[in-house]
């Protein structure tokens, strides 16, 4: 029996709204991610990219339809079985890093490992720093979350989602705030990462460039995929 | 550490204008409750040992006679009956030293000491005076009431033939230490005894009226020889007192009244003043916890993306509640201690402020370990149900909605 998908969705729908301000944003979506591949997920404004990436990373449940997690049905899990699993297995990188200010840089990047132990022991912090010197800013993890660039806030952020070594990494829109220079910084950075530990990638970005660089481009229109290709890179 | 205590602190930290100024503004509700309840101790606890200072706690007599009445006789004949009451006289306990032993003996009874008590008049030249004689036990009555303590001059000495009374009564008498006295009562020829010593007891009434001789002296002058009118008890709790009355009445069968049974209206005044005293710390105690709700509230609606994405990674509902709650209690605790702090350095200050003609303090205040323990947990209690409501907002809070992109 082959090795469950590291993400598996059927039927996937989503409503907002009820009675005449209903909106329907995803209309049945089926999608399936192998363990190290990476997938971009494209779409014009409004096609559902963000709403699927969170029913994707179990921040919101699906109207209709299932998502499983290695094999793991997510639609049977309550809200503290969801939070387990995103802690245990999923990383998140947003288009704003949404750092703690008060802490500093290293102190970020420890926080789902303190989450998983429930304690900010000291212990973490090596694993933290491996995590900070895999994005080149080891110097930089006792700085203060709020003196850092924004590429470098972008960073630490990356450093952070991979810290405690998840199967799949969620990022929506992870270089739309950044300059060109910061934004191939971070998306080299994803490709390390997937190269080096065979983390699976699925990054909402209406890029097409950046998209290209992945090996796989699902796009979505009004909340249903419309093509599913492997690209050059991705086929290679 | 926990990670709940670690986040909690660095919010606290990171908002450090609104974290001082609402541990400032609890704070100072913490100081006013500890204010408060010193002074409202240290007035019931003096006021308490004023009283005291010139009464037992219990006073045990003989039980009243009661006249009966006459017995219908047998027949028609219709009596018609009026009981009056019998005029009181001086009478003794019976078996009084059997009597003092059993009270001395009960739970709680620290003193006894048996009295001859009764009126008299105190004579010098031409001057009476109507005078309470008290013929006492130097030893057990000097364990009851604290005259040695109070002695303007000379000492302590009831005998044969030394008398010692209050200040008032001399000054009225116009006699001093080493003066004498003549002593008349129950329609005997007058003793003559010397002044050994002036007390002040701080009661005037007390002061202007009490002779205390030796108990046969006062015996042989009442009419009373080889007797005790009254047994004064002294018990270690003294709100205990009118208890342990009610128990030596049940047990001996003879009267016993309790301080607080013959001060009422002080009790009354006492605990009024004890309830305003409350009323005024609760609505303290209530805007402290509505401003540590306020400002964490505020705290929940800056840090929406913080807690967005805390709960994004992967944090359970009840860690981000415990993050807020913890946020409460140190600002309870915070607050508790430097509330306290100055709460007994403004309580120290008052009653040093004002001092009565004799030095003492006219507010005294009790500062006991109590006060403190009180405070620090009131404080945490109240900082801990301050941070419910914004915990369970922050607890409720949508990640979607709170790391939605810009």
């Amino acid at each position: 029996m082959s090795e469950p998908a590291v993400l598996e969705v059927e039927g996937v729908t989503k409503r907002f709204g009820a009675g005449a301000s209903e909106a329907q944003v995803l209309r049945g979506v089926d999608l399936r991610v192998e363990a190290g591949e990476f997938v971009a997920l494209v779409g014009p404004s409004g096609s559902g990219k963000s709403t699927l990436l969170h029913v994707l990373g179990l921040l919101q449940t699906p109207s209709e339809g299932t998502v499983r997690l290695s094999g793991l049905d997510a639609g049977a899990l309550d809200d503290a079985g969801r939070a387990r699993l995103r802690r245990e297995r999923l990383g998140f990188v947003f288009q704003f890093h949404h750092l703690i200010p008060s802490l500093t840089a290293e102190e970020n990047v420890r926080i789902p490992l303190a989450l998983a132990s429930g304690s900010m022991r000291a212990t973490l912090r090596p694993r933290a720093l491996e995590s900070l010197r895999a994005v080149g800013l080891e110097a930089k993890a006792d700085a203060s979350a709020r003196t850092l660039s924004g590429g470098e806030q972008q960073r630490v952020a990356v450093a952070r989602a991979l810290v405690a070594q998840p199967g799949l990494v969620f990022a929506d829109e992870p270089t739309g705030n950044l300059d060109t220079e910061n934004a191939d910084q971070v998306f080299r950075l994803f490709r390390r990462m997937h190269a080096e530990r065979n983390t699976a990638f699925v990054i909402v970005t209406h890029d097409v460039a950046l998209a290209a660089r992945c090996d796989r481009v699902v796009t979505l229109v009004d909340g249903r995929v419309t093509s599913d290709l492997r690209t050059p890179s991705g086929a290679a | 550490m926990p990670i709940e205590i670690f986040l909690a602190w660095r919010f606290l930290r990171d908002g450090r204008l609104q974290t001082g100024l609402i541990v400032v503004g609890a704070s100072v509700g913490i100081a006013v409750m500890v204010f408060l309840s010193a002074l409202m101790a240290g007035l019931s606890t003096s006021l308490v040992r004023q009283t005291l200072g010139t009464q037992a706690h219990v006073v045990v007599r003989p039980a009243e006679q009661v006249a009966r009445a006459l017995r219908p006789r047998p027949g028609d004949t219709l009596v018609v009956a009026a009981v009056e009451r019998a005029p009181r006289r001086l009478r003794s306990i019976v078996d009084w030293p059997a009597r003092q032993l059993e009270v001395a003996s009960m739970p709680g009874v620290t003193a006894v000491a048996p009295s001859v008590v009764g009126a008299a008049f105190a004579l010098r030249g031409t001057t009476r005076r109507s005078v309470t004689l008290l013929g006492v036990d130097a030893r057990s009555f000097g364990r009851i009431y604290a005259v040695e303590a109070h002695l303007r001059s000379g000492r302590f000495g009831v005998s044969a033939t030394g008398a010692v009374l209050g200040v008032a009564l001399a000054a009225d008498l116009g006699v001093r230490v080493g003066d004498r006295i003549r002593l008349q009562a129950a329609q005997r020829e007058p003793e003559t005894l010397r002044v050994e010593g002036l007390f002040d007891l701080g009661n005037r009434d007390v002061n202007e009226r009490w002779v205390l001789v030796a108990m046969r002296t006062g015996q042989t002058l009442l009419d009373l020889v080889g007797g005790a009118s009254r047994l004064d008890v002294a018990v270690s709790e003294v709100f205990e007192a009118e208890r342990t009355a009610r128990r030596i009445a049940d047990r001996t069968g003879l009267d016993a009244e309790s301080w607080m049974a013959r001060n009422g209206q002080l009790l009354v005044a006492l605990s009024s003043q004890s309830a305003s005293s409350m009323l005024i710390q609760f609505f303290v105690i209530v805007a402290v916890a509505l401003g540590i709700a306020s400002v964490l509230a505020v705290s929940v609606v800056q840090r929406g993306r913080q807690i967005g994405i805390l709960r994004a990674m992967g944090a359970p509902r009840g860690r981000v509640v415990g993050v807020f709650l913890l946020q409460g209690v140190i600002v309870g605790l915070a607050s508790s201690v430097t509330g306290s702090l100055l709460g007994a350095g403004l309580a120290l200050a008052f009653s040093r402020q004002v001092e009565n003609p004799d030095g003492s303090p006219t507010f005294p205040v009790e500062l006991g370990p109590w006060l403190f323990v009180r405070a620090v947990t009131v404080a945490t209690a109240v900082g801990w149900t301050a941070a419910v409501a914004p915990a369970r907002r922050a607890a409720r809070l949508d990640p979607v909605e709170a790391i939605r992109n810009e």
